[in-house]
């Protein structure tokens, strides 16, 4: 895929791809919109800017590989992939409909694109680990980048995986934390503490990149300094809003996997394209 | 039976370079040749089973086939979400090989035994699960392994077993092994038992009871067609399995002879681990001795099958 430098347009992108989440979500009934909203920025440049890609090379051995460890997250995925080309933007109004090939959450074996099946919270960087190595013993120089939540690090496999991509320096992975600082029943904080964040990386053997998850100067900056390190895995503590770019779903718990009703809709779209 | 597995692990790996070894704290000398000759497809990792079934995955997706070697029961009861969707929904190339299948650890109580293994993994669909019964048989079967289609579990008995599987016979993933010819009844059997069928058999032909033995070393998928075939030929039978009866090769046959229309109902007993924990610790021998997994418990329950049939 061409890849694009420009922040002005690439956040363009975005927000045009959170009113197709809005739209995918609203449509469905139902679906996670408040962690696909934090997210989208971070695809949007990995997926416009940064990964090496494109559709039909799904199992091309070069590519980057991206694995989306939050799955709930499904609906910035769908629509990054769509925009790509890897699937039509018409498949978006099927999400969660029998005969769909959009799951809930992201299922490899029937949508284009998707790297590996997750759903269920904290599996994703072992996986991520796996395929690191993988690409290391094939002396590949691709990289791979794992999207995690930041509730999702009170899973305990999580640190287990930690461990290991430090144990056997695995330079080609880098794990993107979305620190919305919210999970379903509320401020993570709050739930079950997962401060010091970068602390607990680093001492992890982690090299910690932290940015504004939603500057996307910040981000490609980010990206390419983790690619960079050598010797070590690469976190980016990428500080995000749940909800981010709707005034009335950020820092809201309540939107995690509620939909926008047609009003929400329509007020949202106005935020988000006031042209 | 282990040692043959492992060694047959590293043959693999000298003659296919997608083969990779994945450990999990284990202290396995047998292994040192491959450490020291193919380091870069040799891990040892800490205690984290959960994360290695993941690892393997991720190490599968890049086209490597990764043989995962712990113990049976962390393996299978700590990481069956990790087997559901890392491994078999993705339908990998990855073997997991448990240590200590069943009651081996008897002495180490509740916490290592796996005698749901077979139970549990059976209900997963892309799943493959073999539990042979010596070491020649391990040796048959790790061979198949390389080239098969999707996940496979491998369940390892002690070890030191008797070699009682036979030479003359086909070994292929999927097919059963007739061991011994019999109309009388029909024992099946799976993993180690098939050495206690034997002896059972022996000592009911000298009571004049013939006695047919089917060993089941693929559980999943089932040699339904053979154990159809078989059954039709006997008016009773048994099951007998190191694991827990609920779910298990028992439950399986189960399943097949409900919907199988013989004409004449069967007479039929499962032999295995009952719905209880135990609360002895002792060793396999004496454990399998309180449940009843032994010959003379097999012939006995053969007689009183029979018995009840002609009486
Ligand atoms: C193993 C597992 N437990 C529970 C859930 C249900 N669940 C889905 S999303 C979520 C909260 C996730 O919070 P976070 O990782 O912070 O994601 P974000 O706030 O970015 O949406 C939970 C508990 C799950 N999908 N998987």
């Amino acid at each position: 895929m061409k890849r694009i430098e420009d922040c002005e347009e690439l956040a363009k992108i975005a927000d045009e791809l959170r009113i197709d989440i809005l739209e995918m979500l609203h449509t469905a009934g139902s679906g996670h919109t408040g962690g696909s909203l934090s997210a989208i920025d971070i695809l949007t440049a990995l997926y416009f800017s940064k990964m090496n890609h494109k559709p039909g090379m799904e199992n091309g051995a070069e590519r980057d590989r991206f694995v989306l460890s939050k799955g709930h997250g499904a609906p910035a995925l769908y629509v990054t992939l769509a925009r790509c080309g890897y699937f039509d933007k018409s498949e978006l109004a099927s999400l969660r409909k029998l005969g769909s090939m959009l799951s809930g959450h992201p299922y490899s074996p029937s949508t284009p694109g998707v790297e590996v099946t997750t759903g269920s919270l904290g599996q994703g960087l072992s996986i991520a680990n796996g395929m690191a190595l993988g690409l290391k013993l094939d002396q590949s120089k691709s990289v791979i980048f794992c999207l995690m939540g930041d509730g999702e690090t009170q899973e305990g496999q999580v640190w287990e995986a930690a461990m290991t991509s430090a144990h056997y320096k695995l330079d080609n992975l880098v794990a993107i934390l979305d620190n919305n600082g919210l999970q379903i029943d509320g401020f993570v904080k709050d739930v079950m503490g997962i401060e010091p964040i970068g602390d607990k990386w680093r001492a992890f053997g982690w090299e910690v990149i932290e940015i504004d998850g939603h500057d996307m100067s910040a981000l490609l900056g980010a990206i390419d300094k983790a690619v960079a390190v050598k010797g070590k895995p690469s976190l980016i503590w990428a500080h995000t809003v749940k909800g981010k770019g709707v005034s009335f779903m950020e820092n809201k718990a309540s939107y995690h996997g509620a939909a926008p009703t047609a009003k929400e809709l329509e007020m949202a779209k106005k935020e988000l394209n006031p042209a | 039976m282990r040692k043959t597995c492992l060694n047959s692990v590293y043959d693999l790996a000298r003659r296919d370079d997608r083969v990779i070894f994945i450990g999990s704290d284990l202290g396995v000398s047998t292994l040192d040749e491959f450490k020291n000759n193919i380091p870069e497809r040799f891990f040892m990792e800490g205690i984290s089973e959960q994360h290695i079934i993941g690892m393997a995955a991720g190490l599968a997706m890049e086209g490597n086939i990764p043989y995962v070697n712990t113990i049976s029961v962390f393996l299978t009861r700590r990481c069956f979400e990790q087997i559901v969707l890392d491994l078999c929904l993705h339908n990998l190339n990855v073997r997991l090989i448990g240590n200590g299948g069943g009651l081996v650890y008897a002495p180490l109580g509740p916490t290592h035994l796996a005698v749901e293994d077979i139970a549990i993994l059976r209900t997963i669909p892309n799943m493959t699960i073999l539990a042979p019964a010596d070491a020649k048989e391990i040796a048959r079967l790790m061979e198949l392994t390389i080239e098969h289609d999707g996940p496979v579990y491998i369940r390892l008995a002690k070890g030191g077993d008797h070699i009682v599987t036979p030479d003359d016979q086909e070994y292929k993933i999927g097919k059963s092994i007739r061991v011994r010819e019999g109309k009388d009844i029909l024992i099946i059997t799976t993993g180690v038992t098939l050495q206690i069928s034997l002896d059972a058999a022996r000592s009911l032909a000298s009571k004049g009871v013939e006695a047919g033995i089917l060993h089941i070393h693929t559980i999943k998928p089932l040699d339904t067609k053979a154990i159809i075939e078989r059954l039709a030929e006997v008016p009773a039978l048994i099951t007998v399995e190191e694991g827990t009866v609920i779910g298990g090769l028992g439950s399986s046959v189960a399943e097949i002879v409900a919907e199988a229309d013989f004409g004449q109902p069967k007479k039929f007993k499962r032999i295995g681990v009952p719905d209880t924990f135990s609360d002895n610790f002792g060793s396999q021998k004496e454990l399998m001795e309180g449940f009843g997994i032994t010959a003379a418990n097999v012939a006995q329950t053969a007689l009183e099958l029979i018995d009840v049939k002609s009486g």
